[in-house]
Parts: C-alpha cells; sequence; structure tokens
C-alpha cells in the first residue's frame, strides 16, 4: 500500500478551478516528481496535501484520510511542507527555526544530535547558527527550510521548488544534500521542481501535470527527454 | 544632589507605570506581530472588575488574582471572537480593529461604571522612607519591583521556553509554523490571555495612584508606546528600560531645561522617539528586523 494517496483531487481558489482531479501514490521511501508548467497546479496539489487549501476527492495518508483536517494534525501525523518561498521563520535564529522544526518531537534527547546532522549535511548553516534567519542568503534559507522540516522526522516530505531564485551551483548542491538526506533517512518525499534535470536526479518516478489534469505519469528513465515533458513546460 | 536623585526617583515611579503597559504591548507583538492599541482599555476593564470584587468584600490580593485569571480569558476570547477574523489579512487592519476595541471596551467601562473617579485600594502601604537624602513611597518601590520580576519572567519566557519560542513562531509567520504542527490559533490565544492578564497587573498596580476612571490609561499607553519603540518591540527589558529613560528624563528635563518646564515636559518622550526613529529604528535594544526583498 502506498504511503501517500490521491485520487481524483479537486481545488479552486475561488471561481477558478486550479485541480481538476489529480491522482498520484507516493510509496514508503519513494520518491516522486511533479513537474509542469506555471500554474499547471503543481503548488496547489501539495498545499491540498497538507491542508492549507480546501480540496476535494479523497488523500489518505498511511491509510488514513487527511483531507480537510487541517495542517497542523497533517504536520503531526508525520508529513513536513517545505512551501514555496521557504516559510523561514525570518525573526528566529537558526537554532530556533531548528527547534521550531522538532516542535511536535517527544524524544527531546535526541533533538541536539540530529541538529549536528542537519550541520553537517549543510555546513553553511554553521556558522549562522545564532544568527537570525533573515540575515541568510536564499540558498542557505532553503537548506535551513528543509533541515527544520528534517527536524520534526516525518514520514513524508512535500518539497516546493527547492531551486526557485538560486543560482545553479547553489541549487545542485541543495538538491544533492537533499538526496542524502533520503537515502540516510528513508523519508519519503513527494517533489516539485521546474528544472526537470534537478528533479529527475533525485526521483524514481514522476507525473506531469497539465492545466489541473495529470497528463503523463513514468518513471525518470521513461520520462527523461521526453517530448510531452518539453511541451508540458513551455506550454506549447 | 538631593534633588536630582528624588526626581530620578520619582521618575523611575511613573516610568514603572508606563512600563507595565509597555510589557504588556510587547508581549502581544511577540505572540501575534500585532501592536494592540485596545491594551490600555482592556488593562482599565480588570482594574474595574479588581474594583468590583472587592467591593463585594474579597481581599484586595485575592481579587487582584481571580482578575488576572478572568483577564486572561477575556483575552482569549478577544482573540477568538474580534482579532482572528483579521488575522489573515492586512497586519494594519488588525491594528485598526485594536483600536476599536479600545473604544468599545472604554465605552464599556463608562456605561457600566461611569466617568467618576474611584478610589482604588493600594496593596502596598502609603508611607515613605528616606534613601539618601530622597523620599520613596513603599508604593513606588513595589510598583518598581513587581515590573522588574515580571521583565525576567517575560524575558526567561520568550527567551527560554518552548512555549515562548512557539508564540515567537506563531508571530513571525503563521502558517509556516503551522507546518511543524504548531497549534497556531491556540497559541494566538494563548498570547493574547497572557497580555491580557499582564495587562490587569499593570492597571490592578496603577490604579490606586491614578484613580480609577474609564480613560486612565489612555496618556499612560501614549508613554508606553514611547517606551516600547525606544527600547525595541522585540525586547520585554528594553522596554521596561524605555519606559523608566522617559519618567527620569522627563522629570529632569522639567527642572533642568528652563525652556522645557513643567509645561512641555509632555514632549520630552516624542523628541525621543523621532531622534531614535532617526537612530536606531530597532529601538535601544531591540532586534533590527531584516528583509530580504
Amino acid at each position: 500500500m502506498a504511503l501517500l494517496e490521491l485520487v481524483d483531487v479537486t481545488a479552486a481558489y475561488g471561481p477558478v478551478q486550479v485541480l481538476d482531479g489529480i491522482s498520484l501514490e507516493v510509496p514508503e521511501g519513494g520518491a516522486v516528481g511533479i513537474l509542469g508548467a506555471n500554474g499547471a497546479g503543481k503548488t496547489t496539489t501539495l498545499r491540498a496535501i497538507s491542508g492549507t487549501v480546501r480540496a476535494g476527492g479523497t488523500i489518505t495518508f498511511d491509510g488514513r484520510s487527511i483531507r480537510g483536517i487541517g495542517p497542523e494534525r497533517v504536520a503531526a501525523l508525520g508529513i513536513a511542507h517545505v512551501p514555496e518561498g521557504r516559510g523561514t521563520l525570518t525573526q528566529l535564529s537558526v537554532r530556533e527555526n531548528l527547534l521550531v522544526g522538532a516542535y511536535l518531537r517527544k524524544d527531546r534527547k535526541a533533538i541536539p544530535s540530529d541538529i549536528d546532522y542537519c550541520l553537517e549535511l549543510f555546513p553553511q548553516l554553521k556558522n549562522r547558527i545564532a544568527s537570525s534567519a533573515a540575515a541568510l542568503s536564499g540558498g542557505e534559507q532553503q537548506m535551513l527550510a528543509v533541515a527544520r522540516a528534517f527536524m520534526a522526522k516525518p514520514r513524508l516530505l512535500l518539497l516546493d521548488e527547492a531551486s526557485l531564485g538560486l543560482a545553479p551551483g547553489t541549487a545542485r548542491t541543495v538538491y544533492q544534500a537533499i538526496g542524502r538526506l533520503r537515502q540516510e533517512s528513508g523519508i519519503a518525499m513527494l517533489i516539485v521542481e521546474q528544472n526537470a534535470n534537478l528533479a529527475f536526479s533525485l526521483v524514481d518516478t514522476a507525473t506531469v501535470l497539465e492545466t489541473g489534469r495529470n497528463a503523463l505519469t513514468g518513471t525518470s528513465a521513461e520520462l527523461k527527454g521526453m517530448d510531452e515533458i518539453r511541451r508540458a513546460y513551455l506550454g506549447g | 544632589m538631593g534633588t536630582f536623585l528624588q526626581l530620578v526617583v520619582d521618575g523611575l515611579s511613573t516610568g514603572s507605570i508606563y512600563a507595565a503597559l509597555a510589557l504588556a504591548i510587547v508581549l502581544v507583538n511577540q505572540a501575534t506581530g500585532l501592536i494592540n492599541f485596545a491594551q490600555g482599555g482592556m488593562a482599565v476593564l480588570s482594574a474595574y472588575i479588581a474594583y468590583v470584587l472587592v467591593q463585594w468584600g474579597l481581599p484586595l490580593l485575592l481579587a487582584i488574582l481571580i482578575t488576572i485569571l478572568l483577564s486572561f480569558v477575556f483575552g482569549a476570547v478577544v482573540e477568538r471572537t474580534l482579532v482572528r477574523r483579521f488575522e489573515r489579512g492586512d497586519p494594519d487592519t488588525a491594528v485598526v480593529a485594536t483600536i476599536g476595541i479600545l473604544t468599545l471596551v472604554t465605552g464599556i467601562c463608562a456605561w457600566l461604571w461611569g466617568y467618576n473617579n474611584h478610589q482604588f485600594p493600594s496593596l502596598f502601604p502609603l508611607s515613605s522612607f528616606n534613601f539618601l537624602g530622597a523620599v520613596i513611597s513603599w508604593r513606588s518601590l513595589g510598583t518598581f519591583l513587581v515590573i522588574v520580576a515580571i521583565m525576567v519572567v517575560l524575558q526567561l519566557l520568550f527567551m527560554k521556553t518552548k512555549l515562548g519560542l512557539a508564540l515567537r513562531a506563531v508571530a513571525t509567520n503563521p502558517e509556516s509554523s503551522a507546518f511543524s504542527g504548531l497549534p497556531v490559533g491556540r497559541l494566538l490565544m494563548v498570547g493574547w490571555g497572557l497580555a491580557a492578564s499582564l495587562g490587569a497587573v499593570a492597571g490592578t498596580l496603577v490604579a490606586p495612584q491614578l484613580t480609577l476612571t474609564p480613560g486612565m490609561l489612555d496618556t499612560a499607553l501614549i508613554y508606553a508606546l514611547a517606551a516600547v519603540i525606544l527600547g525595541g518591540l522585540t525586547s520585554p527589558v528594553g522596554a521596561v528600560v524605555g519606559a523608566w529613560l522617559i519618567g527620569i528624563l522627563e522629570n529632569l528635563a522639567a527642572v533642568y531645561v528652563s525652556f522645557i518646564g513643567y509645561d512641555l515636559k509632555v514632549a520630552v518622550p516624542f523628541i525621543l522617539i523621532l531622534v531614535i526613529l532617526i537612530f536606531r529604528p530597532q529601538g535601544l535594544l531591540g532586534r533590527k528586523v531584516v528583509a530580504r526583498v
């Protein structure tokens, strides 16, 4: 059974239908990509899962319906959402951001060693641990956002456009670290990404969205270099 | 020297009144990201509640403790029923809503208890003692010490506890905090409840000195806002130091700067605000809020 399953999920912002019946599955420990052009519904799909947008259809996590239960309870079940724009708590220090990530955890003794692990994964954050998160560069903020999500020890990570606004080299560094995190932690991941090459470096399978529907679903190997991918992105 | 010391002591005494309210403003700001103009009005309402309880024959200290509890509930209810409607929108709208609440609460107090002054009993003895030639009232000293204690507790709450961290996280970014599982709605209610409790302490602490009227804290609110700007919106210690500075400087300027005198001393905090906003906008002890665009 899949860890996360979406069947015919719909969502609208007012009268504008954004999701028109999305279906996808993320297996336990798997990594799935959501690709597509701007406005295809990628971010909204993640928001429907984390409960920040009202959705229709079925969304089940670990066998139970999570549709409509609200972001706090979704988080408590083990889904960590790294939103587009990173959602950094700018007025808190880097360490405090990580502690907020661990807010729901009961194993308080393990938290310091997990912070150390984050700093090893993202060495750039080490020197900034006491500084305000607002003072970080875009790349460092993205690293912090991923690290904070990891601190919750989730079973599923929702990752929205981790490369957005980053220099190509920085984006690669971030994705390499996420890849390592995946290998070492076994956390399942659902990844929205504009940059198809970065996405394929991480995911096993992917679905391509077009105006709120699944246009195409397949393994990374199948999808790589397909014309439909190019078309979906260029809107041609 | 005796005059100077007396002026400083009196300044600390009035400064402590501003400080009580300034702490409540910092608390709401740290916990919800808002400036709450209703803080003064809510503190006055609390003082009236304590007044009624004392009229019913309860001992003052017990009346104050009950008031603190009731105020917590009242603050949480105000957040849940009124302020929450504005929290998702523009912060400026929410601030205007707090001004509306101030007017409403002041009006309710006047409607229930009238505009006449009521004598409010003091927790501390009214006698005074001499210290290095300055006359210090026990009441001023008591107020001063209570303020210091609250300041320390708040600083510890925000910087050392999990609740404080969660309150600050929600104030910074509620949606993102929810992604980490923080109960955003409940934390905002707790923030308002705590601030209202603190307002109750402030109100009952200063009511004996100012005598109880619906507009008792209107002036103090302006000074408290000045103190918060001076000391820093993010720092309980800064807000209290700012309030004391204003109290002291106001007194000193009245006596030592001849063209200011007692008539113009009210202008002193505003001149200070102007200077601070130009040279150190984050306040003396506040953290700079940096935003990348």
